[in-house]
């Protein structure tokens, strides 16, 4: 149990990776670092528990990352998926921070391991932990607690008080009681607002309501509302946000990793009309399934069918639950609920315009269908062979881009210049580097440097 | 066509639930040999899956690593799902199974047998010809230990083996060829399942803080059970190959084997038992906790009494220490098919199998 009239010096509100790498670079400083983590000790971490890697920028092979990952080719990675939207002495400082990252990662008890069976792409451009998210933030919650830093769970932080260019208490719920904290400094690395099914509609429109909610339930985005209440500067736009098209069958929240589906490219891809709707081999998949969250967004009811047949079925890495199958396209329409004559008209379309050719799953094979509207630009082989599988997409929200201006030191700025005594880390400030678009293990580089800034930050304050 | 019983297909159902799960997350790849074996597969068979339960050491690090333990609803806990399989899979394939039932699951019945063993040995000491020599012998001769211990040893081990083919066939085992084994042993000699694969050990006694405490005192009981085991095997040959028996001096093989076997054996044990009861028991097969726990003590009750036998040899306890050892190590052989004892036979072969499936 945590004393409210405790002296702390830094109160760090979340618990995720930025918030576990702040507190213990603040306690590290010497300061005596409290953090408020929303969620119960058992879904402790935030987003960073559905996490595997990051990523680091190195001159040669490092540890278990292969070949070399430069500044340059790095930052331009992100000028492609932002398409510019980035702040750019944000993101190099990000970029430029990252190999040393590793080091310090280690020294605090974060385990890593060659990139996983399925992700030999990302070998060389990211650190995979060991375990996974969960591993690196029970690592870092044991040295956080090693260092003294006290936890406390299940506190919902609901208001930052603001008077002029400070922060001067925290109002937090425990166990049904209200308590008023005070410290020297804070440090606000509580997430996006992704779980706040609400404010997506706001900016979403009604569509939002069916997305699903890949990572944590605790992310609604409380703090980052009241701060930009209080008229603190913020970046980003509330529309923007990862999302990804995942099994349909997903759980509304947390579902993680083990939702993905990686079968559209040897698919067809129909809506609810049982009509195509885009390319579903224009590019290998790591580098389209973030465009397919927003393309299902824009179907029907928010809902996608993937078409396959027995001859991809082992193409693709397993998904968490089997495919429908079926010995006919027309049980298979009506499995799925679609309609029967209209998938097996959009089937024969697309097999009509398949071309004879060589098929190759993992490089663009440019086996392309002709004259079809739209088209599909590779691995396009007619859905032929029984029995067939469908599954269905829906759009899933990993976190949302509003958020919190910070400087390069991670400080908070307010309408006429930086708050004297608040740092923000992580999701909540993500935005001002990832404007839209994402780079696989950049959310995870984001948290860790700018939370080892901001604990450091907010210590040296707090200890003057 | 021989009929392979099946085990409990409950158990397997939910660890083949947990398995496909963990196949398409693969966060886990680098802890243990259980998830690369995962890994290159799509469809589990029943024998996969106990293939899978044997090659697992429960050393907790993919549990406290899970995104999707309770109450998140996947309700993953593979530990326990992989203990409860394995546990089945030994208990299915004993043969009779219904015995191999009782010792596995009972503490009580597994300690009623070791002081029935060693009641018998007060009575056969009392009966049984004595020979002349000097120590032990002058209470039971060499002759009368044999005919008691060796059918004791070997009746037992057939059945093991018998049990082993049952798995092996359930499993589809290929034939053994000399680097698999070279690969199992190697595996086995270092506990390299219990080392987390980042080598700081297993999640086994404080929730998710690495140790290697585990993996240490697994080691010393297993070396120490083989250091003892080669000290009698030595022994033997002596008494009946160069015609030299005991009781032996301190610097002779059958001792500077044994004396620091049974020091490793009686440290490991105890510390396996200490282990044991911090650990989380819902992470393993609960129903077996007992069991598990009066095997190790009756491993500690064993090396312990052999020390003190050597120790305490020219006191008035002897007849008792010579009674309660022999008991209790004849409690051990016969009760090997049917108690924790087969874990590592099923291991050994799982990591044979592992070592097929990587070639």
């Amino acid at each position: 149990m945590v004393d409210p009239r405790a002296n702390y010096d830094v109160i760090v509100v979340g618990g995720g990776n930025a918030a576990l790498c702040a507190a213990i670079s603040a306690a590290e400083a010497g300061a005596r670092t409290l953090i408020l983590e929303g969620a119960p000790k058992a879904y402790r971490g935030g987003n960073s528990r559905h996490t595997r890697n990051f990523r680091c920028m190195h001159g040669e092979p490092m540890a278990v990352l292969t070949d070399s990952y430069g500044e340059q080719e790095y930052f331009e990675d992100l000028m492609k998926v932002t398409q510019g939207n980035t702040d750019e002495k944000l993101a190099k400082l990000a970029i430029r921070s990252s190999q040393e990252c590793y080091a310090w990662m280690v020294e605090h008890g974060v385990r890593f391991q060659p990139s996983l069976s399925g992700t030999l792409s990302l070998s060389r451009t990211n650190a995979f932990f060991m375990g996974g998210g969960k591993a690196l933030v029970n690592a870092y919650y044991r040295t956080a607690q090693n260092l003294g830093v006290d936890v406390l769970y299940e506190a919902h932080v609901t208001h930052l008080e603001r008077e002029g260019d400070r922060i001067v208490s925290i109002d937090v719920e425990h166990q049904g009681q209200q308590h008023c904290l005070v410290s020297k400094a804070v440090v606000v690395a509580s997430g996006g607002f992704q779980a706040d099914v609400d404010w997506l509609a706001d900016a979403w429109g009604p569509a939002a309501k069916n997305f699903l909610i890949r990572g944590t339930p605790y992310n609604r985005g409380v703090v980052l509302k009241d701060l930009i209440g209080q008229e603190l500067e913020s970046v980003g736009d509330p529309t923007q946000c990862h999302a990804v098209a995942i099994d349909g069958r997903a759980p509304k929240f947390d579902g993680g990793i083990v939702t993905r589906l990686d079968c559209v490219p040897f698919s067809v891809v129909v809506n609810k009309e049982g009509l195509r709707f885009y390319d579903e081999g224009e590019d290998v998949w790591p580098k389209r399934y973030a465009i397919w969250g927003r393309l299902v967004a824009a179907q029907p009811d928010q809902v996608g069918y993937v078409i396959i047949d027995s001859k991809s079925l082992e193409l693709f890495m397993p998904s968490v639950f089997p495919p429908i199958k079926a010995d006919t396209l027309e049980e298979l329409a009506g499995k799925l609920g679609l309609p029967a004559t209209r998938l097996q008209q959009t089937i024969n379309e697309f097999n009509n315009a398949c071309t004879e050719g060589r098929f190759h799953p993992t490089e663009l094979d440019g086996l392309a269908t002709q004259g079809l509207m739209p088209p599909k630009s590779n691995w396009a082989r007619p859905i032929d062979t029984p029995p067939y599988y469908g599954y269905t997409l829906r759009t899933g929200v990993t976190f949302t881009y509003l958020g919190l201006k910070v400087d390069e030191s991670a400080q908070v700025q307010g309408r006429t210049g930086p708050m004297k005594n608040l740092w923000a880390a992580g999701e909540i400030m993500a935005g001002s580097i990832l404007g839209q678009g994402y780079l696989a293990g950049f959310g995870m580089t984001i948290g860790t440097v700018f939370g080892r800034i901001a604990g450091r930050e907010a210590a040296r304050y707090a200890n003057n | 066509m021989q009929t392979i019983e099946l085990v409990n297909l409950d158990a397997i159902a939910e660890a083949r639930r947990q398995i496909e799960i963990c196949n398409a997350c693969r966060y886990c790849e680098s802890y243990c040999a259980v998830f690369p074996a995962v890994h290159s597969k799509r469809a589990f068979s029943d024998g996969d899956i106990q293939q899978l339960s044997n090659l697992c050491h429960n050393c907790r690090g993919c549990y406290y690593a899970c995104q999707y333990t309770a109450p998140h609803e996947f309700g993953l806990n593979l530990p326990k799902a992989l203990a409860e399989v394995r546990q089945e899979s030994w208990e299915s394939h004993a043969r009779p199974g219904a015995i191999a039932k009782i010792f596995h699951r009972s503490g009580t019945a597994l300690s009623l047998f070791v002081v029935l063993a060693a009641a018998l040995l007060v009575w056969l000491i009392q009966v049984a010809p004595k020979s002349s020599g000097e120590g032990f012998y002058s209470l039971m001769s060499h002759n009368a230990m044999v005919l008691l211990f060796v059918p004791a040893f070997t009746l037992p081990i057939l059945l093991i083996l018998l049990s082993l083919r049952g798995y092996w066939q359930t499993i589809g085992g290929e034939p053994v060829r000399w680097r698999h084994v070279v690969g199992a042993f190697g595996s086995i000699a270092k506990m390299k399942n219990l080392s987390g694969g980042h080598g700081d050990g297993c999640n086994f006694e404080a929730e998710d803080a690495f140790s290697n405490s585990r993996r240490r005192y697994h080691q010393a009981t297993m070396y120490g059970f083989l250091l003892c085991f080669a000290a009698t095997s030595v022994a033997t040959l002596m008494h009946y190959g160069l015609e030299m028996s005991a009781p032996y001096g301190i610097f002779s093989l059958p001792k500077l084997l044994g004396i620091p076997g049974g020091v490793l054996l009686s440290i490991g044990t105890l510390g396996l038992a200490s282990l044991k009861l911090k650990a989380d028991r819902e992470l393993a097969d609960a129903r077996v906790w007992g069991g598990e726990m009066a095997f190790v003590l009756l491993l500690f009750v064993v090396s312990t009494s052999g020390l003190a036998l050597y120790f305490l040899r020219e006191t008035r306890l002897l007849n008792e220490l010579l009674s309660l050892h022999l008991g209790a190590v004849l409690a051990l052989f016969l009760l090997m098919p049917f108690s924790k004892m087969v874990h590592g036979f099923f291991r050994l072969a799982a990591l044979i199998r592992d070592e097929q499936c990587k070639a």
